[in-house]
């Protein structure tokens, strides 16, 4: 669509406020926000769906009265492409890291295109996360910026510097490159607890529907992204907290005769936010369900970089076409788990009556929302 | 050309084994901690202390481990590793002392003399072993499934491979074994049946005596050692000989073994299909 008609799509975000979220872990949740607190302004043109590729961005343009802001998740490699195209006031770049290792397997690519791009979007205000290295290079790019702490737990993919190739130094929540003048800029915007966010040094207490803190940072991100439109924070806190289901995140659903929460991780980093926050509920069995489609990568290495260690006590049930993989991964953990043929026996398995807590790859959660009754 | 080690090189039975992961924030891409992480547990399991030692970029190597492990990064980090790897040399010295070193994806192109970066930049290599990399007209990603040379008596390796490089090893030096699925080395070397006691096919990966040492490397990437625990015991016994067998009495160690059957079986059903 976009080969065809680059003019259809540049005409379709004239006049409007149009912001960009790309990154490899959250633009879909962070879209959602960003989306919600701009609600009562009028609509949104905003392709929650995930059909974030060029035709999906059209669409979600297309569908929407001609002066309504728009919110567009956009794929991290196709942002170069559409950006320029709709002229965005801001653009919100998330994170880079790996996530299907037998694709686009070059995160400081990725981060050189972004960069890029800066250069040619002169108008606009990039809302960037200082936690991550390579986000920082690439928003350096960019002349205007608000920088915001919103976290980055995942750091095996920004150990050598974007900019020299020297080593990358962490201490005390921040970073600096060994060799050159690269390091993390001072946030003006700053999630630091679950329930706390910090703007221009004034805190402002939140309580999010969505949990765990990856998605408070999610919430940092998207109300410097509004701020740039002119919004209060506080004004946009309130409708950003009632999201609490996005594109079946965090449904609860009922899997083998159990309410189970549906739990959506497609790579290590995304592991590793799911994990801290199934420590929230340390008594709640798991059923982790894996594929390793080509959707989410044919290549299931990554399982080892994950710290699954963590699951320690639990009760755990591994299913999927790629279980035997979880399986190897977890033994070596000395953690005990059964085997089953499909998601509802696994969570017929679990101990006791109460919810449990199904963790899933890209397919493995489609699959699952589709058998609950789809999207709402 | 023999594959093994002259016998008594190295003590066996170390206190501590010790297990040197090589830079693992550069050579990290494709869970290559499990490597590491596999060969201490086993090791625990045959009765012999391991401990894994992490050496940071920028630190230099310890000439004292006993296994050495090298695993897959992308081309910056691969080029900054080679580098430190070559400084100072003690990689070399500890295999020819009796070390095992096991080095995958871009761990097998560093430790030959030469191999690609970006934009046409050769890299050298930290040269312990003669085997030179140049870049493939495509990507090889996909299944990798390896018959191991006959005479090293191991089952078929499963594993996945992700790499441009191809690999030619120089003259008398020995692949691990021959590609059954996918790509491997790639250089178009090809060993016919019979010779060096390999099924015939195109060579995959090294083994290498070097020194008091032993050299093996592969384009099995990441945690390889996961779907192939009889080559993870195979390198510990390498590294520390008379090393006892597996601990049938210990739970986690059968729960390991029924685990990595299980997933041998589901790859041997996936691999053969398609």
């Amino acid at each position: 669509m976009l080969a065809l008609q680059p003019a259809l799509l540049s005409r379709l975000a004239a006049n409007r406020d149009v912001v960009v979220v790309s990154g490899t872990n959250g633009k879909t949740t962070t879209t959602k926000l960003i989306a919600a607190a701009l609600g009562d302004r009028g609509l949104v043109a905003s392709n929650v769906g995930g059909a974030n590729m060029t035709a999906g961005v059209a669409t979600a343009l297309a569908a929407k009265p001609r002066t309504a802001p728009a919110v567009l998740e956009v794929d991290e490699l196709y942002l170069p492409r559409v950006a320029p195209l709709v002229a965005p006031k801001v653009v919100v770049l998330l994170n880079i890291t790996r996530d299907q290792l037998d694709r686009s397997n070059e995160t400081r690519r990725i981060a050189a295109v972004w960069r890029a791009l800066g250069g040619e979007l002169a108008d606009a205000t990039v809302v960037a996360n200082v936690d991550d290295p390579l986000v920082v290079w690439a928003a350096l790019g960019f002349s205007r910026r608000v920088w915001v702490a919103a976290g980055q737990r995942w750091a095996l993919d920004a150990t050598v510097c974007p900019a020299c190739g020297g080593l990358l130094i962490r201490a005390d929540g921040g970073w600096s490159c060994k060799s050159c003048d690269l390091c993390r800029p001072e946030p003006s915007v700053v999630a630091t607890r679950f329930d706390q966010i910090d703007i221009d040094a004034v805190s402002l207490p939140v309580r999010l529907a969505l949990p765990g803190l990856v998605n408070t940072g999610n919430a940092a991100i998207a109300l410097a992204a509004v701020g740039v439109l002119g919004m209060e924070p506080a004004e946009a806190l309130v409708p950003m907290s009632e999201v609490s289901d996005v594109q079946g995140r965090y449904r609860e659903i009922v899997l083998g005769g159990r309410p189970a929460r549906l739990l959506l991780a497609k790579n290590p980093a995304g592991w590793l936010e799911m994990l801290e926050l199934l420590d929230e509920t340390p008594a709640r069995p798991l059923v982790i369900h894996f594929h390793a489609r080509i959707a989410d990568g044919r290549d299931p290495s990554w399982i080892w970089d994950v710290p699954l260690d963590r699951l320690a006590g639990r009760d755990v049930h591994i299913c999927g076409e790629r279980a035997e993989d979880v399986g190897v991964r977890l033994a070596y953990a000395g953690i005990a788990y059964e085997l089953h043929g499909d998601p509802a026996a696994a969570a017929a398995a679990c101990a006791g009556d109460g919810p449990i807590d199904v963790l899933a790859t890209y397919t493995a959660f489609r699959e699952l929302l589709t058998a609950s009754g789809g999207l709402r | 050309m023999s594959v093994r080690r002259a016998a008594g090189a190295r003590a066996a039975h170390p206190s501590v084994l010790r297990i040197a992961s090589v830079y693992p924030e550069l050579l990290g891409t494709y869970g290559d901690g499990g490597n590491a992480a596999i060969l201490a547990t086993r090791a625990g399991w045959r009765g012999q202390p391991a401990e894994v030692v992490s050496v940071q970029a920028g630190d230099p190597l310890p000439r004292d481990c006993d296994v050495y492990l090298l695993g897959g990064g992308e081309d910056e980090p691969q080029a900054l590793a080679a580098a430190g790897i070559s400084n100072g040399q003690a990689l070399g010295a500890a295999v020819d002392g009796g070390a095992v070193l096991f080095a995958v994806c871009a761990g097998l192109q560093i430790i030959g003399t030469s191999f690609p970066g970006t934009d046409g930049k050769v890299h050298a290599g930290a040269g312990l072993v003669d085997l030179v990399t140049t870049p493939g007209a495509t990507r090889a990603v996909g299944d990798l499934v390896v018959d191991p040379r006959s005479e090293l008596g191991l089952d078929v390796l499963y594993g996945y491979e992700n790499h441009r490089g191809r690999t030619s090893l120089g003259v008398g030096l020995d692949p691990l074994g021959t590609v059954r699925r996918g790509i491997g080395n790639g250089a178009g070397q090809r060993l016919v049946g019979g010779t060096r006691g390999l099924t015939g096919g195109d060579v995959e990966g090294i083994w290498a005596a070097r020194g008091a040492g032993l050299v093996v490397g592969t384009y099995l990437h990441g945690p390889a050692l996961a779907q192939n625990p009889q080559l993870a015991d195979r390198l510990l016994d390498e590294a520390a000989p008379g090393l006892a067998p597996m601990d049938s009495s210990d739970a986690r160690a059968v729960a390991a073994d029924r685990a990595a059957a299980a997933l041998r079986a589901a790859r041997a059903g996936q691999t053969s299909r398609g």
